[in-house]
Parts: structure tokens; C-alpha cells; sequence
């Protein structure tokens, strides 16, 4: 344990923490754009900066761990004025389109200029665009004018999911993000897998996810944890749905779960689709057998026929007789009912389901 | 090579080979009857050094005269303006801008007759011819300990360095010293760090060796990104094996068993020295396994840097070694303690390196004899701008600014006014005249806002607008940032963008505030040096050129005529004005109206200030306000 003095108080702290760690920890506020605490530190954003008592130097909290008998002021008028340039530097950068923008309402560089009241910089506004938008893929858009370099996405890529996809490229003013020689996530180049963990780590509107464009903000979207059903490793997501629909998968960041840092595949990220897809089946189809034609039935018709058929087969063959492979695309629920009616329904032990991992 | 003494041997063999060159000796004791010494630093070899080596060779060689007289290719004098430059031994005598056409002249009178070339001489200021070597003034002033090798030796024979008792200080070491003393010794020199920032070398040295951990690094860095200098590719050019024995010396010091150059690709003729050199080394014994028959072992790698001047910073150059983009890490944790692959690792710039043998050597108080309360030995600059002699000076600590920029550079070209010395680079400060007899130290230089930096030091006349300076050295370090952090990305730009509009006309009123606003943040917030000191040429010029600043914005005028938009308007004086017409049809805007044979008017507003009127007119009746 340290002993350090946060604001002229005193506290006690766990000596491996960093400083941002520890006053969080004890319940003060520090703004944070490049930091996340299953990243890697970068110390580039300058945000978490804090004023260190014995050197009077300005310091980021995130990046310097706790010592004994430190003493820092968080908010004091020079934190606070440096912060405010930091904030109000990355606003004489970015489109101040927030009516229309996918991140409205989950967007940090949003809540800061709102903390700061800078409803435009002070250095004049950005009007028009300096890069492209990339959307050539099915998955993500990225709007580098909207990116803050925070490098968030470029650590989740490297460190948590591996896949060297994304790096800065250029310097200066004209650095940004990009792929693999400057082409789409997509292009043949790119060693994307769309697993849209940059998506989820991005804290501006930069990247975002192409299939939840206009289908609603974070704060009208609705959560559910679920475990994803492609395949055996369990990963909990975020399903987001605004009323019956489902309209983005987010990820869940706990320990203990098998994605703890939030990982997904391309599957389970953005294999929902289906769901309301038009070519779906809605209603049951009977085979014709002298036709060969499958007709629609009713859900009556057909649940007498099977009822029927699993009576007929029982009597005659006994349970073992019945094998059932059940799939993704239904919900764990019905999953569950399936091997249920399968063991202790019709008494039989041959159920499977597609996800083998 | 197994031991000091073997090494000793091999130098007093070589020591009579090279005695011609110094003073101390008879000439009855001379091995040849002449040395041909010929600068083959960068400088000189792109004017033409190494046909002038090829043609002394052919000369020499179609008189049988090539086992009597060695020709040999140095590194840089300093001098490179005057390049190609030949110093003939014995005596010394110094010729400049010596071509293959004269080299025919030199053998036969000089080298046969024994009488001096006048015609190929240095010529000082006055006119006057200079013979001697060690009479020019530009060298007369100068203290050369870092440069010491530097034009004296071949750089890529070995052999010329250990007969300048070169790794004998490494010798020493590993014999009679323990780490802690080298340490010691070093802290008792008082160097600072030559790289930029002047950190003790010593306590630098006991941070890395008290850091806990069995593998450890040296790196010296070699990535000179500062534009105009060129310190440490001389020394790198001129001495290699004195980098490669400081960096042994530092790493038995701090416990380091490998080490890394990180030399920057365009410097190719240092790289292909930097390596020979190190092949030489590891023929002798001197790197590798059990240096000297003892237990230190030290190998030694050149990594070709990526051409980033952030890749200077120590945290990026490391990023760039382990094949990441070179972008600088929060510090700490220090390199000392988390460095190279996260090991602890010792970094110095070239010039603190080559210092380390001759303080082990020679010892560390006759070092810290040189120079002030401070900063101790000495400091090599790269003279350049309005300057009559540029090149590279190495000056003991606290010669004045007058002194370099008057007494050594010979003073301000065309014999025009002093305005400004800008120090440190781009991340310095101008100095102003009023602050010419500045001690040169880490501290003076500090106080008035400006730095000792790498040692680039730009002379700047009356003509030069100090606007357009800080937006010049702005321009360089907001592209050259490596973009992580907000500060330095857009706040650099911005304050360029500001600077821009000052210098085209269309300053603000508040621009000035402005800059010294975002300057300040910037300084504060910016994660590594580059952003932290980008702003000091904007800084350093308001404060000590202010009404500059005022001219541009207020009255739409720059004092010194260089920025085009805001030159002053042309006039004709109609006394002189004959009616020609000759300049109405010049005007590329049609700004000049006016009867035949009647005087004609300039209208102001739609003039641009080319100045095609004037240039034209027959009478020279047209003036610039
Ligand atoms: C932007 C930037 C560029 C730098 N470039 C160089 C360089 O080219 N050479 C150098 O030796 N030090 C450079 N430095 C300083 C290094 O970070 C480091 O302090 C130095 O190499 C330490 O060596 P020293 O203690 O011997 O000076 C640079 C620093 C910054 C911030
Ligand atoms: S795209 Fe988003 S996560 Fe990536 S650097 Fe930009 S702002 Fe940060
Ligand atoms: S100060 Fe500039 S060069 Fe240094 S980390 Fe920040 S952006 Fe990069
Ligand atoms: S959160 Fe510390 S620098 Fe970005």
C-alpha cells in the first residue's frame, strides 16, 4: 500500500496502481480519451494529465504509477486549462455533425466538449473534410475525420485480437488510420477479420458499424447479454435490439466470461442478419409425397402430423430410434427445449447441434 | 589481442607510422618523406575528395613515389565549405578547394621541391595567405577533444586509431577499474549528455547499472535529424572506433552485453565505416566474446534508422529498433530501467560517447577543466546561415556567442548587421543580439529561451524576417511530429496555420496572444520533447522581436522585405517620370496608368510589389516605399 495525497487528502492506494487507477478508485473524476484498461498504455491523448505537487509538472496519470508520498492535484485551474486546450485542439478537428452522427449519445469526445462547454473550438471550426470515408466493405465505416488517434482500435487489432490489421500511418497532422497499404478492411490485402472490436473500442463516431447505420442511437437501443450460439466457446455479447429487432451486437468486457476483453468473431459480431430476413421461413411446410412439394401448413396441421410420427415411430422402433440436430440460428431457448423434448420427451440420447468447436 | 600490453605493442608499431603528423618528432625519426592527408568527410567527397585521392595515387604512383608518400582519407575538418581540403605533412601546410587538376602542382613543388603551393592556400578575411594548419583562426579558437581524430586519422584503419592510444582507455577499464569507478569517474567529469537535453552522463550511466536485471543494452544515437547538422556524421565519418570504445566503456559500465547504432540511412559513408569498423574491432579481439581475455563480452550492432526525426527521441528510436513505427512511449518507466525489449538499457548521443575515452584516459579533471561552473568540456556546433566561415567548431563551454559567430566564423556575410543566432535547432530559441556575449552553456542558453540542443547553430542577418524564421522551423517539427499526442499533432499545426496568416497579411489582432496561449499548452501537454520544445522558436522570437510580430499584423508591413505579401507598394516620382511608358506595359497588373510623355502613377492598391516597373524603367524614377 502508498500513502498518497490526492487534492490535499489524504488516501491510502494499492502500490502497483497507476495514478489514474488509484483516484478513480477512490471516487475522483479523471477524462480519459486513449486509455482502457484492457489496452496497453499509449499516453497519447494527454487528457488524464494531473498536476504533480512535488515537481509542479504536468503529468498523465495513466501512464505513471503510484508512488509513496505523491501528491497530485486532479482539477486543479491548470489541470483543468490544459485539459480544456487538449479538448478544445481535437474539436478544431472534427466535424461538429453530432445531429447526425451514428455516436451521438456514446461518444467521449461529445461528453468532453460538453463538460468543457465548447459547443465549437476556439481555434475556428473544421469545415470541410480532409479524408475520404471508408466504406467499402459490409462491416465498418470508418470516417477518419472523425477519428481523435486515441489508437484504440490499433491496440485492440495488435494486442487482443492479433491481427496486425490497422496502424497509423502518415505523421503529423496528416497521420491516420488505415489498413494494409492503404486499401479497405476488406481488400484482399487486408488481414481484417471483422471481428469489430476496433468498432467497439473507438470512442468518437469514427468507426462504426455499417449494417446499424440509422437503425438507432445507443440510448435507444435496448440490451441483452446473451451467449452467442455459433459455435461451443460461449462468448457473452451484447445483443442491442430497438423494439423487436435486432440491430448491433456490442461486446461485454468481464472476467471469468470466455471473451473477457470483449472478442467476437465475424459471426457472432455480425451474423444476425438472418433473423429478419425476408427469405426466412415463417410458417411450417408439409412434404407432398406423391408431388414431392412441400405446402405450407398451419402450426396445428403441422404439429399433429409430427405429433402423430413421433408416436407411430416410438411404438414401433422405441426412442433410440430418433436423432435431432438442432442449429445456431435459433435462440439458446429453443435450443435447450430441442434437447429436452429429445432426452426427456422422446427418450432419446442422438442430439447435436451445428456449433461443434 | 588478449591483453593491454599486446595492445600497446601493436600501437608503438603503428605510432612511427603516423609521428610524421606531429610535432614532437625530428624529422630524421619520419618512416615517409611526406603524408597526403585528404578530407573524405561527406562534405568534401561531394566535391570532389576522392578524385582528388585517385589522382595523388596516380601521381605519386607514375613517380615511384608511392611507398615514400602515404596518401590518406580523413574525416571532416570542418571546413566543408572550402572542400576539397589537403593538409600535407610534415609540415602541416593546409590547402583548400583543391581539385584533380591541381594535384600534379602539389607533388611536384610541394612534395619534390619542398616549396609551398601559395596559390592553393587558405585565404582569410583580410586576403591574406595562411600556410599553417593550426594558424587559421577559424581553427586557432577551437578545442577539439570530441573532434580529436577527426582529419587527424584514416577512420577506416584501425591501426591509426590504436597508434592514437585508441581502446587503451577500454583496456584500462577492464583492467584496473570496476564499473562503479568508471561510473564514478564519469560523474566526476561532469559531461552532459551532447544529444540535446544535457542530462549527467554519469548518473545516467548508475541509473542503467543499478536497474535490476541480467540483460541489458547501450545504444548509441546516431539518428541526427536536426536539419543543417552535421556534428555527429563527422564524428561518425571521421572516428568511428571512438564511438564504438565509448560505447564498450558504457556498457561494461552499466553490465550491458550487446549495443545497438541507430545511424540514420542517409548517412550511407558513415554506416559503411561504422561497420568496417566493427569488423576491424572483432578481427582484434576488441568486440565479441571475453574482450581483453576477461569476462566482459560486448557485441555490436548498426541499425539503419527509418529517416524520422522523432526517431532521435530516445523512446521512439527504441520503437524503431524493435521494428515498430518510431513513435515515443510515456516516460517513465526511463530506458534506464525499461528499455530496449523492455530491458535496461543505456542511451547517449555520438558526442557524449566519444568523449568517455579521453576522460578515462586522460582523466576526468583535466576534462572538467574545460568549460564553465555547469557544463563542462566542450561542444561541437554546426555553423551555419549569414556566417563568412560556416562549418563545423568545437568550442570549449563558455566561449560566447560573439566569439563563435565573430571571432571563429569570421562574422556576418557582406558585412551586414548581426540580427540573431538561432541555437538548439528547430527546437531552440533565436538569440539576440543584445545577448551576444552569452556564455555557451546549458543554463545561459535556457535562460534567454533558447537551448544547447544537438549543436546547430543558424547565423541570421538584418534581412532576415524573424516571423518567417519561426514559421520556417514550426513548419519542420509540426510535420516532422509523429502524431500520437493531441498537443503536438493539431496544436503545432495550428500555430503554424497562425504563423501563415501572420506572414501573408492577414494576421489578427490577438494573433499574438494566440500563439503565446497555444505555445504554452503545447509545451506543457505534449508527450515527448519534440512537441514540449516545438513552439520555443515562436516563443523566443515574440519575446525578443515582438514589434516584428506588430509590423506584420497591424501595419501590414514586414520590416525586412521578405514576405511577399506584405512588400510595400511601388511609386513614380514624377519629377524623374519622362512619360516613357515603358513600365505600363510591364505591370503584369495593370496597376500603372498615365499619358504619353506625362508623368504616370502607380495605383497602390492594385499593386503587387514585383517590381517589374522599376527594373524596366529607363530613368529609374520608380521607388518602393
Ligand atoms: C524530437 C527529438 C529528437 C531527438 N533527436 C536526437 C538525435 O538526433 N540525436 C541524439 O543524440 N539525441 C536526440 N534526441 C535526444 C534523445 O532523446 C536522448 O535524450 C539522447 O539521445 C540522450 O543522449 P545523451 O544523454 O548522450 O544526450 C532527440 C530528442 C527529441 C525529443
Ligand atoms: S478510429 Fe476511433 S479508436 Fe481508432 S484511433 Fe480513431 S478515434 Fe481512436
Ligand atoms: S510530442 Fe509530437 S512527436 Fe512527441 S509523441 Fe507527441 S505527437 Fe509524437
Ligand atoms: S488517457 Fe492518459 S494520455 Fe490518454
Amino acid at each position: 500500500m502508498a500513502l498518497i495525497k490526492i487534492n490535499g487528502k489524504e488516501h491510502e492506494v494499492e502500490s502497483d496502481l497507476s495514478i489514474l487507477e488509484a483516484v478513480r478508485g477512490e471516487g475522483y473524476e479523471i477524462p480519459t480519451l486513449c486509455y482502457h484498461p484492457d489496452l496497453s498504455i499509449s499516453g497519447g491523448c494527454r487528457l488524464c494529465i494531473v498536476e504533480d505537487v512535488d515537481s509542479g509538472q504536468l503529468i498523465t496519470s495513466c501512464s505513471t504509477g503510484v508512488t509513496e508520498g505523491l501528491e497530485i492535484k486532479t482539477a486543479s485551474e491548470r489541470v483543468e486549462r490544459a485539459r480544456r486546450s487538449v479538448v478544445d485542439l481535437l474539436l478544431s478537428d472534427h466535424p461538429l455533425d453530432c445531429m447526425i452522427c451514428e455516436a451521438d449519445g456514446n461518444c467521449t469526445l461529445q461528453d468532453l466538449a460538453y463538460r468543457y462547454g465548447l459547443n465549437e473550438s476556439t481555434l475556428g471550426s473544421k469545415i470541410d473534410p480532409r479524408f475520404e470515408i471508408e466504406h467499402d466493405n459490409p462491416f465498418i465505416v470508418h470516417d477518419p475525420d472523425k477519428c481523435i488517434l486515441c489508437g484504440r482500435c490499433i491496440r485492440v487489432d495488435n494486442e487482443i485480437q492479433c491481427s496486425d490489421a490497422i496502424d497509423f500511418i502518415n505523421r503529423g497532422f496528416t497521420t491516420r488510420i488505415a489498413a494494409a497499404l492503404e486499401k479497405d478492411l476488406g481488400d484482399d490485402d487486408s488481414t481484417c477479420v471483422f471481428c469489430g472490436q476496433c468498432v467497439e473500442m473507438c470512442p468518437t463516431g469514427a468507426l462504426t458499424y455499417k449494417p446499424s447505420i440509422g437503425e438507432g442511437r445507443e440510448y435507444n437501443l435496448e440490451h441483452t447479454e446473451t451467449t452467442c450460439g455459433y459455435c461451443g466457446v460461449g462468448c457473452k455479447l451484447d445483443l442491442k435490439t430497438r423494439g423487436n429487432k435486432v440491430v448491433e451486437v456490442g461486446s461485454i468486457y468481464r472476467e471469468g466470461t470466455p471473451n473477457p476483453v470483449g472478442e467476437a468473431c465475424v459471426k457472432g459480431r455480425f451474423g444476425y442478419e438472418f433473423i429478419d430476413h425476408p427469405d426466412r421461413l415463417k410458417t411450417p411446410l408439409i412434404k407432398d409425397k406423391e408431388t414431392g412439394e412441400f405446402n405450407e401448413a398451419s402450426w396445428d396441421e403441422a404439429l399433429d402430423y409430427i405429433g402423430d410420427k413421433f408416436n407411430q415411430i416410438k411404438e414401433e422402433s422405441g426412442g433410440d430410434a430418433f436423432g435431432a440436430l438442432c442449429s445456431a440460428r435459433c435462440s439458446n431457448e429453443d435450443n435447450y427445449l430441442m434437447q429436452k423434448l429429445m432426452r426427456a420427451g422422446l427418450g432419446s440420447h442422438t442430439i447435436d447441434h451445428c456449433a461443434r468447436l | 589481442m588478449k591483453s593491454l600490453e599486446e595492445l600497446k605493442e601493436i600501437r608503438d608499431k603503428y605510432k612511427n607510422e603516423i609521428q610524421i603528423r606531429k610535432k614532437e618528432f625530428r624529422e630524421e625519426e619520419h618512416i615517409h618523406k611526406a603524408h597526403v592527408m585528404v578530407c573524405t568527410g561527406t562534405g568534401c567527397v561531394s566535391s570532389g575528395a576522392r578524385d582528388v585521392v585517385a589522382e595523388f595515387n596516380d601521381e605519386l604512383g607514375s613517380r615511384n613515389l608511392e611507398d615514400e608518400v602515404k596518401v590518406v582519407g580523413t574525416g571532416c575538418h570542418g571546413l566543408c565549405e572550402l572542400g576539397p581540403l589537403v593538409i600535407v605533412y610534415p609540415e602541416g601546410t593546409f590547402y583548400s578547394e583543391i581539385t584533380r587538376d591541381d594535384v600534379a602542382e602539389i607533388v611536384e613543388e610541394h612534395i619534390i621541391d619542398g616549396q609551398i603551393v601559395e596559390r592553393l592556400l587558405y585565404e582569410d578575411k583580410s586576403g591574406k595567405k595562411i600556410a599553417g594548419y593550426n594558424d587559421i583562426d577559424f581553427y586557432k579558437r577551437q578545442k577539439r577533444i570530441a573532434l580529436k581524430n577527426c582529419g587527424k586519422i584514416n577512420p577506416e584503419s584501425i591501426e591509426e586509431y590504436f597508434a592514437e592510444g585508441g581502446y587503451e582507455a577500454l583496456g584500462k577499464v577492464i583492467d584496473e577499474l570496476s564499473p562503479e569507478e568508471v561510473i564514478e569517474m564519469v560523474k566526476d567529469s561532469g559531461l552532459r549528455g551532447r544529444g540535446g537535453g544535457g542530462f549527467p552522463t554519469g548518473l545516467k550511466w548508475s541509473f542503467a547499472a543499478g536497474a535490476p536485471g541480467d540483460k541489458k543494452y547501450v545504444i548509441c544515437n546516431a539518428d541526427e535529424g536536426d536539419p543543417g547538422a552535421f556534428m555527429d556524421r563527422s564524428v561518425l565519418e571521421g572516428d568511428p572506433h571512438g564511438i564504438i570504445e565509448g560505447m564498450a566503456i558504457s556498457a561494461y559500465a552499466i553490465g550491458a552485453d550487446e549495443g545497438y547504432i541507430y545511424v540514420r540511412a542517409e548517412y550511407p559513408l558513415a554506416v559503411m565505416r561504422l561497420k568496417k569498423a566493427i569488423i576491424d574491432a572483432e578481427e582484434y579481439g576488441i568486440l565479441g566474446d571475453n574482450i581483453y581475455d576477461s569476462d566482459f563480452s560486448f557485441d555490436l550492432h548498426v541499425k539503419e534508422g527509418a529517416g524520422a526525426f522523432v526517431c532521435g527521441e530516445e523512446t521512439a528510436l527504441m520503437q524503431s529498433i524493435e521494428g515498430n513505427r518510431g513513435m515515443p512511449t510515456p516516460r517513465p518507466p526511463y530506458p534506464a530501467v525499461k528499455g530496449l525489449w523492455g530491458k535496461p538499457t543505456n542511451i547517449n548521443n555520438v558526442e557524449t560517447l566519444v568523449n568517455i575515452p579521453y576522460i578515462i584516459l586522460e582523466g576526468p579533471e583535466k576534462f572538467s577543466a574545460v568549460g564553465t561552473e555547469g557544463s563542462k568540456g566542450t561542444k561541437v556546433f554546426a555553423l551555419t546561415g549569414k556566417v563568412n566561415n560556416t562549418g563545423l567548431v568545437e568550442i570549449a563551454m563558455g566561449t560566447t556567442l560573439r566569439e563563435i559567430i565573430f571571432d571563429i566564423g569570421g562574422g556576418v556575410q557582406g558585412g551586414k548587421e548581426f540580427k540573431a543566432v538561432q541555437t538548439g535547432g528547430p527546437s531552440g530559441g533565436c538569440v539576440p543580439k543584445e545577448h551576444l556575449d552569452l556564455s555557451i552553456d546549458y543554463e545561459s542558453l535556457l535562460d534567454v529561451g533558447a537551448m544547447m540542443g544537438s549543436g546547430g547553430m543558424v547565423v541570421m542577418d538584418e534581412d532576415t524576417c524573424m516571423v518567417d524564421v519561426a514559421r520556417f522551423f514550426l513548419d519542420f517539427t509540426q510535420s516532422e511530429s509523429c502524431g500520437k499526442c493531441t498537443p503536438c499533432r493539431i496544436g503545432t499545426k495550428r500555430m503554424l496555420q497562425i504563423l501563415e496568416r501572420i506572414t501573408q497579411g492577414d494576421g489578427q489582432g490577438g494573433d499574438i496572444d494566440l500563439l503565446l496561449e497555444l505555445g504554452a499548452r503545447v509545451k506543457e501537454t505534449s508527450l515527448c520533447g519534440l512537441g514540449q520544445t516545438a513552439p520555443n522558436p515562436v516563443l523566443s522570437t515574440i519575446k525578443f522581436f515582438r514589434d516584428e510580430y506588430e509590423a506584420h499584423i497591424y501595419d501590414n508591413y514586414c520590416p525586412t522585405g521578405s514576405c511577399d505579401e506584405l512588400a510595400l507598394p511601388y511609386w513614380i516620382d514624377k519629377d524623374i517620370c519622362i512619360g516613357c511608358t515603358a513600365c505600363v506595359n510591364e505591370c503584369p497588373v495593370d496597376a500603372i496608368s498615365g499619358e504619353r510623355k506625362e508623368p504616370h502613377v502607380i495605383d497602390e492598391d492594385a499593386c503587387i510589389s514585383c517590381g517589374a516597373c522599376a527594373e524596366i524603367c529607363p530613368v529609374d524614377a520608380i521607388f518602393q516605399k
